[in-house]
């Protein structure tokens, strides 16, 4: 959909610039989350702070994937693979006591790339709906190679001993520090899958999801591209599992299971691919929807399922192609022709300026009937215009008709 | 590893890879006429299996309540393409895997709130309980060969209709170039309703025929569906021909696996080694098939002709 893609700015040395709409409501979102750790303590529960980091990480799982579906039009139905080795790979060096972040992050992001080019060389091959399948059976088996790894935990997971430290020092385990350290990631992976979609290269990865013949005429080779692009996003979602295994400081096959990766599709269609706000948001509202219902209900799911269906029928674009709909349709309106409900709107409008220049020159406000009507008649009038203009051409039309049937009928009175 | 063991084991292969092939058979058919990837189909599956017990408690008779669930998953397969799945044809990939996804949540969890969390059974009826011997010592179930032989005889009736009905023909050609049938006068929407409805209802047989021998439960349909994907991509998408070998390849491999890789992994690794790697190589020893096949044929064995 490229022109869905309108949100990401093209790449242009020209230093500051304003703020695209897609970049300023990822700041809105960014600065709403960094005031969350407030509420949560104004609300003494520091559930809440957990609910946000956990849509913190996904948020960046969410980006690593839209890296995939929304440039590079690769739909991975096994993206959540990645969650579960980056948490993995840093649980297993931990539970050998080098959890510290400078061992136990490296080996997460390595363990992801590694995996990633390894089944992206043989995935990145097909297209469309294979892709979706290999890339799901690669997921499989990174599930099933899991749930044999005995000595870490087989089918029940790994506890790992502590969360990462940092220079020796817990400074994780401090949940405001884990959160802001999330978020500052997330901001990080926002701005890095920004300029790398807005770079050439995401532009020849963009290029070659609308037109992949036309991109090999002009001499680019689409696998490396692709490949490419397939490593950076499994390793961002690396990091998304080194996180959530730190945040559960705990890691099992779950992490793995398809349906998960469908998760990480949906929260990526919920937001609306295309742009990379969509993603993020898609991440919260799934998690906040989930986690809401899950209040409600035991059954939460009947409820969150028809919305999905529903998004799916009426909403197509998710959030952001609502929102993308509602500029539109704002701007759509300031051009539009004059309607009722607008004229009421607009004299409505008019009469609250009125009433606020009275005010401030302290007079009492008069709204008077006829002062009223006059306006109506005015807009009326307006609108009316072009309506008016074609009667009058009609009537004309019409008399000159009348007056040349008129005249024949003399003419043949006359001749008769 | 005894003979007998793998006659047994041979045969539960086979049988899953007919049941694969029923609920395989409709996905391959909505995905290559349709272009349309129904995650669904596996909670139809479960909900043949939920309508095969339901009716059971209300009959009483097995015949008659596989009858009444065929037609109620009928049914519900034409609601479902009526009320959703028709306004997704022609859409994005990914729409139709949001609303089918969503659909799995519902059904699932409904299933859940209709019948509990328990799961159900269904008993074998009289006539197909017992075992046959199959050589000496060696005896296998009764149903079990029914299944077998009932899945023969659909997948039978299915290549016949397919290959030498006019719907069947609409449904190849559709499978080809949709766009050009449509062109040629045929209602395609009409055509889209017959196949999905039938295809539901395959699923719904499949998961008929393995209430009495499963545990009915919610989320039964989530494994065979993975599992029938893996099918169709291997068999080439829109291939009935191709989904039948497939299928019947990934029934057995992957039974065969289960009870026999840690054993043929003994001949080369240590004994504790295998015990450990064993199950895990079973497990995955079907998605490596898919790979392979992938990377080999990207389109899959029989790719339905005229498609890339």
């Amino acid at each position: 959909m490229p022109a869905a893609m309108r949100g990401i700015p093209a790449a242009s040395p020209s230093a500051p610039r304003a703020l695209s709409f897609d970049q300023r409501l990822a700041a809105g979102l960014f600065a709403l989350l960094a005031f969350l750790p407030l509420l949560s303590r104004s609300i003494a529960s520091s559930y809440l702070l957990l609910v946000g980091e956990r849509a913190v990480i996904f948020a960046i799982a969410a980006l690593s994937l839209e890296l995939l579906i929304g440039a590079g039009g690769l739909v991975s139905f096994g993206h959540a693979a990645f969650l579960g080795i980056g948490a993995y790979a840093a649980g297993i060096v931990a539970s050998h006591g080098l959890g510290t972040l400078c061992i136990a992050l490296p080996a997460a992001l390595t363990a992801s790339a590694v995996f990633a080019l390894a089944t992206g060389a043989i995935a990145v091959r097909t297209r469309g709906v294979y892709f979706i399948m290999i890339t799901l059976a690669f997921a499989q088996m990174a599930f099933f190679i899991a749930t044999s790894l005995a000595p870490y935990g087989g089918d029940d997971g790994l506890s790992w001993p502590t969360r990462t430290m940092v220079l020796g020092r817990h400074i994780l385990k401090d949940q405001l520090t884990f959160f802001y350290v999330c978020l500052a990631l997330l901001i990080a992976t926002y701005l890095g899958v920004g300029r790398l979609i807005a770079s050439r290269f995401g532009r020849v990865l963009r290029g070659l999801k609308d037109n992949e013949t036309r991109m090999q005429a002009i001499g680019f080779t689409p696998y490396l591209y692709r490949l490419t692009a397939y490593v950076i996003a499994g390793t961002l979602c690396g990091l998304a599992g080194f996180l959530l295994g730190n945040q559960a400081e705990f890691v099992s096959p779950a992490y793995m299971h398809w349906q998960r990766s469908g998760e990480l599709i949906i929260m990526v269609l919920l937001g609306g691919t295309g742009t990379l706000y969509g993603p993020m948001l898609g991440a919260l509202a799934f998690l906040l929807l989930e986690e809401a219902l899950s209040r409600l209900t035991e059954h939460w799911k009947v409820i969150l399922g028809p919305a999905l269906v529903l998004t799916a029928l009426f909403a197509s674009g998710g959030i952001a192609g609502a929102i993308a709909a509602c500029r539109r349709r704002r701007e759509a309106a300031a051009r539009a022709p004059l309607t009722l409900p607008r004229l009421v709107r607009h004299l409505l409008g008019a009469g609250l300026e009125r009433s606020r220049s009275c005010r401030r020159a302290g007079r009492r406000l008069f709204l008077r009937p006829a002062h009223l009507c006059k306006r109506v008649a005015e807009k009326a009038r307006a609108a009316c215009a072009p309506a008016k203009m074609a009667l009058g051409r009609g009537r004309q039309a019409l008399a000159s008709l009348a007056e040349r049937g008129l005249k024949t009928t003399v003419e043949r009175w006359w001749r008769r | 590893m005894s003979a007998s063991l793998f006659v047994v084991q041979l045969f539960n292969g086979l049988q899953l890879g007919i049941l694969l092939f029923l609920v395989a058979a409709g996905l391959t058919l909505v995905f290559g006429v349709m272009d349309f990837i129904n995650l669904a189909h596996g909670v139809q599956y479960m909900l043949g299996a939920y309508l095969a017990v339901m009716a059971y408690g209300f009959t009483g008779t097995f015949f008659l309540s596989v009858l009444l669930a065929l037609l109620a998953s009928l049914l519900f397969g034409l609601l479902l393409e009526l009320l959703v799945f028709r306004h997704l044809y022609g859409r994005d990939h990914l729409e139709q895997v949001l609303a089918t996804f969503g659909i799995i949540m519902l059904l699932n969890q409904g299933v859940k709130l209709l019948w509990g969390a328990a799961p159900l059974n269904m008993p074998i009826p009289d006539l197909l309980s017992g075992s046959v011997p199959l050589m000496d010592g060696l005896r296998y179930p009764v149903y079990r060969f029914a299944i077998i032989a009932t899945g023969v005889l659909v997948a039978a009736g299915l290549y016949l209709f397919v290959t030498s009905t006019r719907v069947g023909m609409l449904v190849r050609a559709g499978a080809t170039n949709a766009a050009m049938v449509s062109a040629l006068g045929v209602d395609i929407k009409r055509l889209f309703t017959v196949v999905f409805g039938f295809g539901a209802m395959l699923a719904g047989f499949a998961g008929v025929m393995v209430a009495p021998i499963l545990s009915v439960e919610p989320g039964m349909g989530d494994q065979i569906l993975i599992l029938a994907f893996v099918v169709i991509v291997i068999g080439g998408i829109g291939s009935i021909r191709g989904a039948f070998l497939a299928a019947v390849l990934v029934g057995v491999i992957d039974t065969l696996g289960r009870s026999f890789m840690t054993d043929v992994l003994r001949f080369v690794l240590a004994p504790t080694t295998a015990r450990v790697i064993g199950p895990a190589l079973a497990s995955m020893s079907i998605y490596l098939l898919m790979a392979v096949v992938l990377a080999i044929r990207p389109a899959g064995l029989f790719p339905a002709k005229g498609r890339a």
